[in-house]
């Protein structure tokens, strides 16, 4: 699925990167817990996260995850926003809990990595 | 044939908004050596961990990197608490992190598990209320991995 898609699907906003051109997404993981999400070694996943610190970049940036969704409207910081452009993270983030924002993922065919 | 290339970083204990800025370092030096994206992966997801490990527990750090055409040297040595009990720390899901840890996304105990699984080579040594020297080695090249 294109990032664009899943962004009409969450009614979600971006709030950096360019979403246009992306590659296909297959695979999304959602998780609160950044070691957990240190431990996949499946490339090009989609994370949805409830983290809205600097920690859930700086993971992204190791786990080659190129895009991130934050869920329940969370702020985003400037200094996140920084960092996401420096690594080219494309964050976007939509009002659905984690739980909703996963179901339409899930029902729109996104693949879970476990 | 490079020459062995050496890297150093200072880490302050309790500056989350620094952790990662030493693996995001090497990750672009590793990038600039072409090694493998994969092998990338497994390199700065342990360094990372380690280095959230002494930003969580300890009061200061210095980790020390050492490049050369087979393999990455990484130390990670900090100035800490220390762990009385290594074998218990290895335990998946044994934590002693503190609240303001979990709230970064981290203090699970999966952090020195998760370094263990990744890398080829892993050494701990600790003692209480001294530090923690984590000593790790991932090889560069398919005969090392």
């Amino acid at each position: 699925m294109k990032i664009q898609k899943i962004n009409e699907l969450l009614n979600a906003e971006v709030v950096c990167g360019e979403i246009t051109n992306d590659s296909e997404i297959a695979f999304a993981f959602a998780s609160d817990l950044m070691s957990e999400v240190l431990t996949i070694k499946k490339d090009g996943i989609v994370l949805l996260t409830g983290l809205c610190t600097i920690q859930a970049i700086r993971t992204a940036e190791m786990s080659d995850i190129h895009c991130i969704i934050f869920v329940r409207g969370k702020k985003v910081s400037e200094e996140m926003i920084e960092l996401a452009k420096e690594n080219n993270i494309i964050l976007l983030k939509c009002q659905y809990s984690m739980f909703k924002t996963s179901g339409i993922l899930y029902s729109e065919g996104v693949q879970p990595v476990y | 044939m490079m020459e062995p290339m050496h890297l150093q970083y200072e880490l302050e204990g309790g500056n989350f908004t620094k952790a990662g800025f030493a693996s995001s370092e090497i990750k672009k030096v590793l990038k600039q050596l072409n090694v493998d994206a994969k092998t990338i992966k497994r390199i700065v997801v342990s360094s990372y961990e380690a280095e959230v490990n002494i930003v969580a527990h300890a009061y200061s750090g210095i980790i020390n990197a050492w490049i050369d055409n087979e393999k990455i040297v990484l130390h990670f040595n900090d100035k800490g608490p220390g762990i009385p009990d290594i074998e218990m720390a290895m335990q998946a899901g044994y934590s002693t992190a503190s609240p303001a840890v979990r709230e970064m996304g981290f203090g699970a105990g999966m952090g020195l598990p998760n370094i263990k699984n990744n890398v080829d080579l892993l050494e701990i040594n600790s003692e209480v209320n001294k530090g923690t020297l984590v000593k790790f080695t991932i090889g560069l090249t398919p005969e090392m991995n």
